[in-house]
């Protein structure tokens, strides 16, 4: 492998693996808030209860965002030299007022919030965790500004070689910004959803504090299912837009080769790359006309077509992303989102017979469900940034030309080969962890929650 | 003013309240085998850093984050060529943070003594880097015609280099053992104030020697004579000034005084350099300047709003919560084990 294939891999797993953290610390923030709401308004040793424990849970996965952040922002200079001097310009802003604005605010406030236990009023004490809560999704907020950019180029001149700022608004209002920050923060909200409902259905099932758990689990469930809404139909206006500026990664989404018109929608292909074609198809007529355009007549352009015309534009190349894996990506991810919205629904539907805590059937399901969000994440970032190859920046910089030329390729791969070692090793410790203070009949043991170390 | 000069400025101020804050931390982790005598102690100790640690690791991540908006070259040059030891430097803050996070969520002793070393190996190891990468820029570096660095690792662990990393650990150690005298009672506070009283002339002398050294291995001091210049003089007033406060037990002086002599330190650094960022080894028409390793007129002045409107903000939230946390941590503020 070249260095530029092992460079690759190790962007696609550090963030993947950042990610899986990140969405839950969003939406478990915000849960975990408005437990502390709860509690605040109530004043019930219940909801106290329930925050002190999901609190200790949200601390734990916290901790691990912030560790594989930091490895996130050192990457690009470290590993995409060129393409940070290329971007450095224009990215580089959302990247430090994320630091500013979000890291500060969240870090700080984190630490308020764990130590403030009966040190501050009660007020402030809740106001901190709203401030992390908030912190958390602005930072999502400023990272999405910055990879919109790279979606979607706007605001920008040519000069010397690199791209510089042109329209400073442009870019914070990025409409590729506006559609994708909304799916993946109520993405995260689904994310921290779903594991509240899990680890509630979990107590519930060991019948351990019934009573408490359920309280939780509902608040989760109405979470989850506004969000889950939410995320397909925001999911819906991406691919709106993506279908307009990046035609390709929509096609190749599709598996789609040849232009239709009114154009169906696939449930199943094999695709082949080599040949490009994809065969055993089953195809739903009009759909994608209908998901692309809102009706049933409009043209949706196939990879083949559009493979010529960027030879055109761009010069002689393969535009052609690695197809097969973005068509099953999406299909997954999509399917995900229709059952979390039937789960949600199906739980609301429980809740109305007041039959919920005793639908065991449906609980265990909801052990199962609570990892299916980090699926769904990862492979929406799949599909989104495997999708746009082999652009870095759409349309201005090819990813081949933004590693770094002087890292070698043993270090690359030296590097990568230890990322991937201690993230396994903390992914084993954190689960541990998790399992072990999340487990139904731990004793209370707030007070060692108190001083957190 | 012109915009480039401002962010230089302020990357540096970023660097200095890194150094200041984290240098701390670093120490206190470092301290953390070596100071305490059984695990209630060394639980007080974490608990001293306890609500900063994270917040102060910010610092770094804001510097690189306005490095990489305001002066695109210096961070790519920077980052890929020190390509290696950042990636020790990652691995070191990875396996800290861990540490802290995780050693009191169970009491068996393997499981804390794991743990522990994380914490003390992953502070010494980022000080002695930032100590070894400092020196390296001021050293220069072999930086070609097209910004990028042409060297390799065993360039970068130069005897010299090696010898800045070992000054900055040790004046770290010292700003560490300065703050457990702070936050902390009884006999771990008097162990940390000895330690500090002891530390002093040993770390003193080191120091003397790299910044003597300097004279011929740096770019620092071209063109001074052997005067050493006002900001130099006033670093080694402050950590004499140190000496003094803790010779006369005024804790609180003599820790200030020590992050006085870390922010002129860092300052003597990068008024060095000034307007190199990155001085080239070969020759000097490939060194990386403010100006043709910085961002356009437009970012920088975006930038520098964005920076006058905010930065206040978290300098005043920052502060506060140091004042929440003023108290000294005792051991019994430490919960009885009982897991
Ligand atoms: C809980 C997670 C989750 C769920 C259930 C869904 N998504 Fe999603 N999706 C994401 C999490 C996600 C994500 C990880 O957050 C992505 C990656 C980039 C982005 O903006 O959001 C994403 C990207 C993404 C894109 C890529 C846009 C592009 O890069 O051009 C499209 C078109 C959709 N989604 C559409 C949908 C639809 C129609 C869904 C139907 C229910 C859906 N998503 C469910
Ligand atoms: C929002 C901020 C993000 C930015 C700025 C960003 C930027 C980048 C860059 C610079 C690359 C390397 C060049 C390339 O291979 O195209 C890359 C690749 C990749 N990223 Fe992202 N990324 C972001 C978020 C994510 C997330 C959250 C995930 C997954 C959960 C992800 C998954 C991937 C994958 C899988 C690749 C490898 C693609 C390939 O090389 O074929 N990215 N991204
Ligand atoms: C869409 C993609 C991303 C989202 C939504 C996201 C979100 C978050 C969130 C919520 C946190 C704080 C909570 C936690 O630690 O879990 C965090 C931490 C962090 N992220 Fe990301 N992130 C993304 C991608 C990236 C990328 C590409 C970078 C690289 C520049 C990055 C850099 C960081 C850093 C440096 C931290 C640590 C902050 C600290 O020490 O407090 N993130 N991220």
């Amino acid at each position: 492998m070249e260095v530029l294939e092992i460079a690759r891999w190790q962007f696609g797993i550090t963030t993947v693996y950042h990610f899986l953290f990140s969405p839950l610390t969003m939406g478990l923030a915000v849960l975990v808030a408005i437990l502390h709401t709860f509690y605040y308004r109530t004043n019930s040793e219940h909801y106290k209860r329930l925050t002190k424990y999901f609190g200790k849970l949200f601390v734990i996965i916290f901790a691990l965002g912030v560790v594989t952040g930091i490895v996130l922002e050192f990457q690009f200079g470290m590993a995409w030299s060129e393409y940070s001097r290329f971007v450095g310009d224009i990215f580089g802003i959302p990247l430090a007022i994320e630091a500013l604005l979000a890291f500060f605010l969240e870090s700080t406030f984190i630490a308020v919030w764990i130590f403030g236990w009966g040190r501050l009023p009660k007020k402030i004490h809740l106001a901190s965790i709203w401030l992390v809560a908030l912190g958390s999704n602005l930072s999502a907020l400023w990272i999405l500004i910055a990879n919109a950019w790279m979606q979607y180029p706007v605001g920008y001149v040519l000069n010397e070689g690199r791209a510089e700022l042109a329209d400073f608004v442009a870019i914070m209002l990025n409409k590729q910004m506006l559609v994708m920050a909304q799916h993946t923060i109520i993405a995260a909200f689904v994310t921290g959803g779903l594991f509240m409902l899990g680890i509630s259905a979990w107590q519930i099932l060991r019948n351990n504090q019934v009573e408490i758990f359920g309280k939780s689990a509902r608040i989760s469930l109405i979470f989850t299912a506004v969000s889950s809404l939410l995320v397909a139909t925001t999911g819906h206006s991406q691919a709106q837009h993506t279908v307009q500026y990046q035609p390709m990664k929509m096609a190749a989404m599709e598996g789609l080769w040849e232009t239709e018109q009114p154009a169906s929608f696939s449930m199943f292909a094999i695709i082949d790359q080599e040949n490009q074609v994809s065969r055993r198809e089953f195809r739903l007529p009009y759909m994608l006309s209908i998901l692309a355009y809102n009706n049933t007549t409009s043209e949706v352009r196939g990879m083949l077509d559009l493979q010529q015309e960027y030879e055109e534009t761009f010069g002689p190349g393969n535009y052609i992303p690695p197809v097969a894996i973005v068509y099953w990506s999406f299909r997954v991810m999509v399917g995900l989102g229709i059952l979390f919205i039937l789960y949600a629904f199906l739980g609301l539907g429980l809740w109305l017979k007041d039959s919920l805590e005793k639908s065991r059937w449906y609980l265990k399901i909801g052990l199962v469900m609570m990892f299916m969000p980090l699926l769904a994440n990862s492979l929406g970032w799949i599909v989104t940034e495997i999708g746009r190859q082999p652009w870095v920046v759409y349309g201005l910089m090819f990813t081949r030309d933004g590693v770094s030329p002087n890292v070698s390729g043993e270090s690359m791969l030296l590097t990568t080969i230890v990322f991937t070692l201690v993230y396994g090793a903390l992914a084993a410790v954190a689960v541990y962890l998790i399992h072990r203070f999340a487990k139904p009949g731990t004793p209370e043991d707030s007070d060692k929650f108190l001083h957190a170390y | 003013m012109e915009y480039q000069i401002i962010w230089f400025v302020l990357i540096a101020i970023l660097f200095i309240g890194y150094f200041i804050l984290e240098g701390f931390d670093f120490g206190v982790g470092i301290l953390l085998p070596f100071i305490s005598k059984d695990d209630t102690d060394r639980r007080v100790v974490i608990n001293t850093i306890g609500p900063f640690w994270d917040a102060n690791e910010v610092w770094l991540i804001t510097a690189g984050g306005a490095m990489f908006a305001a002066f695109p070259h210096w961070y790519a040059t920077l980052f890929s060529g020190f390509y290696l030891p950042l990636f020790v430097m990652l691995l070191g803050l990875i396996l800290r943070a861990v540490g802290f996070e995780f050693r009191s969520k169970k009491s068996e002793k393997w499981w804390r003594r794991t743990f522990d070393n994380f914490i003390f190996w992953g502070s010494l190891i980022p000080a002695l880097l930032w100590g070894v990468a400092f020196t390296n820029i001021v050293q220069g570096l072999p930086i070609g015609a097209d910004m990028n660095f042409t060297g390799n690792l065993l360039h970068m662990l130069n005897p010299y280099a090696l010898l800045g990393g070992i000054v900055v650990v040790l004046l770290f150690v010292l700003h560490g053992a300065l703050f457990l005298s702070l936050r902390t009672t009884d006999a771990l506070k008097e162990r940390a104030e000895s330690l500090a009283k002891k530390l002093w002339i040993p770390i003193a002398a080191i120091t003397a020697v790299f910044a003597v050294l300097g004279y011929n291995n740096t770019v620092l001091f071209e063109g001074l004579g052997l005067v050493p210049g006002t900001i130099p003089t006033l670093a080694i007033l402050s950590f004499v000034a140190c000496f003094v406060f803790i010779r006369m037990k005024m804790q609180g002086y003599a820790f200030a005084a020590m992050a006085a002599t870390i922010l002129l330190g860092t300052a003597v650094i990068f008024y060095g350099l000034f307007p190199n960022v990155m001085p080239s080894s070969l020759s000097p028409e490939y060194s990386l300047t403010i100006y043709n390793a910085s961002s356009s007129q437009m970012t920088l002045r975006i930038m520098s709003i964005v920076a006058l409107l905010f930065v206040p903000v978290v300098l005043a939230y920052q502060g506060w919560s140091y004042y929440v946390f003023s108290k000294r941590v005792t051991r019994d503020a430490i919960p009885r084990e009982d897991v």
